[in-house]
């Protein structure tokens, strides 16, 4: 079967008929986006972070192999078990068989974009395990069945009526209920029982240190310490591109972090786990699921450096209007739109264009990933992979054709039709008429500039 | 120096006059200006599609046409970017080489090239709200950006400040996308309608009679949503201003 290419423009337009979730979603993403500017400004050192970041990140990257065997051999010294997966199944299996060994039934979770990827619940929960999120966005995201719209704030979409509706049907709360501070006392009331009585506890992870084999995971909510320590057994799922090399790099990023992401100087929580509790258990999971892929790609390999803020998301105009659920994808936004591709081609074809390659993205990335640039590159690999709209395709050649003869081109400006003969005219003439729906067209003109200059110009040149 | 000038093909054929004043401004500061009359397009639009074979013939016919000036200025900050940053549909000869070295946008030109200090000129007594297109704001880089922190610059700032009689409204965005975005604004009409209505509300709100930008293609955009909608504001090139326009 034919993968569908997600219809983002459709989705977008859909999310933005609702004014009052369109201008909270707007102004919310771009109050984060001051804050990240506020702090910014407060740290004279913030461009040199910013390339530090790039630097230890692309050298790791450059020395992966070497840096995840240090890692592996480590986390093993400090008798943390250590399992690979090459892709989701794998990774999902493995959950299942450790927490099976346990006779796990109930794992409590903090928030992790990769078991996401892996879409682990949907593999556990036929299983006869119970998967609770732990962290509110997330919960809110898991009891309403949808994807995390944001990777750092993942209900973001959501007004505070929508979330009394979600839990009056879940928790038995006041459906009209839009106290704010009660709702997350009604999720803190339900969430506690089920993490005192977990069989296990899971987590994703920001950051891997090789020479140490720990790792740190920073949260706002403390739930993924309670994921993590409440029940003996922990299970820390990270992508094996969250590596840095020594626990002295990590000031770099836990700098960049959070001031990126929310604006606030650092999370409530930076934890550092560096093994086991007594007689618990500790995993960790390493995924690839296409990362190793990726790093292999010239023009792509440097989305890799991601530490996943989301602070292309607060600043792109085009997310803040379109909500991440318009994507379709894990990935939103856009660092979505350059890595989503290579999950799968054509479904996510459509993504690279739902950009204005304005490059705002770039600018305020952490990391230094050229965001914008990379959607650039991915419209020509798309093109050239022919997973382009056959009418836009068909389009842009004829205007090709048709901009390299100055005499076909000037016939076609002067207002005649020769250059629709390619191309039957509804064709051409509905391809463009989206332009018309919110907007008025350029207003006619007299004379353009070539007949204004021809006048004006070349024949007083001839008079003279 | 011998300048050649290039009219984008929406400023041709719907803003005639941007490209007008700038062929006269240029003349006014004394420079030797010629229009190739058998010029089309950049090749931008098709390579923004990801088409970029289909740019090749646009691009060896942009360099046929300007290969022999000193400098190719244009009153277009995309298609500057264009031609200096992504122009590789084609072998990269002598000839392409010399002219993505030296193909301008006219502030940049005016404000790093000829150094103008005056437009004694101009007077255009209106509030202003200054839109910089992200191709010459993030591009060509021709004013400071938010999100870096960097210390204030604006070369349009700079030009227009010596314009008898204008002042400048600040909207709440400075910088923020309008959302015109080449085929975006086709493919993706709702959220580019949307932002374009965003954007001018912003300037409209902040007391701004007129925006005035370096591209058209944003304006054209710009001006269509807000006739759309009834947002009382108006929209001028940047060289109809430092021409001498009034209005």
């Amino acid at each position: 079967m034919k993968v569908k290419p997600v219809n983002h423009a459709k989705a977008a337009e859909e999310f933005l008929e609702d004014a009052p979730h369109l201008t909270f979603h707007d102004e919310r993403l771009w109050d984060m986006r001051q804050k990240r500017d506020q702090q910014m400004h407060l740290l004279p050192e913030w461009q040199d972070l910013r390339t530090r970041a790039s630097e230890i990140k692309e050298h790791t990257l450059a020395n992966l192999p070497e840096y995840l065997e240090q890692f592996e051999a480590n986390a093993k010294k400090n008798g943390i078990h250590v399992h690979w997966a090459a892709d989701g199944a794998e990774h999902n299996r493995i959950v299942g068989e450790i927490l099976e060994k346990h006779g796990a039934k109930s794992l409590i979770k903090s928030k992790s974009m990769v078991t996401e990827e892996c879409d682990m619940r949907a593999y556990l929960e036929p299983r006869g395990v119970t998967v609770t999120e732990t962290d509110l966005g997330e919960r809110i995201q898991q009891l309403d069945d949808q994807l995390p719209s944001h990777i750092v704030v993942p209900a973001v979409h959501k007004l505070v009526p929508d979330v009394a509706k979600i839990f009056a049907k879940n928790y038995h709360t006041d459906p009209n209920d839009n106290d704010p501070q009660s709702l997350a006392e009604a999720q803190r009331m339900a969430a506690r029982p089920v993490i005192l009585t977990a069989d296990a506890g899971m987590t994703g992870g920001n950051f891997l240190v090789a020479e140490t084999g720990t790792f740190v995971v920073c949260t706002n909510e403390g739930n993924a310490d309670l994921s993590s320590t409440v029940p003996n057994l922990h299970i820390a799922t990270l992508g094996i591109e969250r590596l840095v090399p020594r626990m002295a790099d990590l000031g770099v990023f836990v700098r960049l972090l959070s001031r990126s992401a929310l604006g606030s100087p650092i999370t409530q929580y930076t934890t550092h786990f560096r093994g086991p509790q007594k007689g618990g258990e500790m995993h960790i999971i390493l995924v690839d699921n296409g990362r190793s892929t990726r790093l292999g790609m010239e023009e792509f390999w440097t989305s890799l450096k991601c530490i996943r803020c989301g602070a292309c998301m607060n600043t792109c105009p085009v997310y803040r209007r379109s909500g991440g659920l318009s994507y379709g994808a894990v990935y939103s936004g856009p660092i979505g739109a350059i890595i989503d591709p290579t999950f799968n081609e054509r479904k996510y074809s459509t993504l690279p264009f739902a950009s204005t390659m304005n490059g705002s993205c770039t600018n305020v990335c952490p990391v230094k990933i050229n965001i914008h640039e990379q959607l650039y590159k991915w419209r020509r690999v798309l093109a050239e992979h022919h997973e382009l709209p056959f009418v836009k395709r068909e389009i842009m050649h004829m205007a090709g054709k048709l901009m390299g003869q100055p005499k076909l081109y000037r016939t076609a400006i002067n207002g005649t039709e020769v250059a629709l003969s390619t191309m039957p005219r509804f064709v051409l003439y509905n391809w463009l008429n989206p332009w018309g729906k919110h907007r008025e067209l350029p207003h006619p003109v007299k004379q353009t500039f070539h007949s204004w200059y021809k006048q004006n110009r070349l024949k007083k040149d001839k008079a003279q | 120096m011998k300048i050649g000038l290039f009219i984008p093909c929406y400023i041709d054929a719907f803003y005639p006059n941007a490209g007008i004043a700038t062929l006269e401004l240029l003349e006014k500061l004394g420079q030797d200006v010629e229009y190739p009359m058998d010029q089309t397009c950049c090749g931008q639009p098709m390579a923004n599609s990801g088409c970029n074979s289909d740019a090749a013939a646009a691009e060896a016919l942009f360099v046929r046409n300007f290969a022999k000036y000193d400098a190719i200025v244009m009153p277009s900050g995309s298609c500057t970017h264009h031609v200096r940053d992504n122009f590789d549909a084609i072998p990269q000869t002598e000839d392409v080489k010399h002219v993505r070295k030296n193909t301008y946008e006219l502030v940049e030109f005016l404000h790093d090239i000829l150094k103008v200090d005056a437009f004694p000129w101009a007077e255009f007594p209106h509030k202003v709200g200054l839109h910089n297109s992200c191709g010459t704001l993030r591009a060509l880089r021709t004013a400071s950006m938010s999100e870096l922190g960097e210390p204030f610059f604006s070369k349009p700032m700079d030009l227009l400040s010596k314009v008898k009689g204008i002042t400048f409204a600040t909207p709440k965005r400075p910088d923020e996308c309008c959302g015109f975005g080449g085929t975006f604004s086709v493919t993706e009409e709702a959220i580019s309608a949307r932002m374009g209505l965003d954007k001018v509300r912003d300037h409209h709100n902040a007391g701004a009679e007129y925006i005035v930008s370096a591209d058209t293609s944003c304006m054209m955009h710009q001006q269509g949503c807000a006739e759309r909608n009834g947002v009382p504001i108006r929209f001028i090139h940047i060289a109809e201003i430092l021409n001498g326009a009034r209005a």
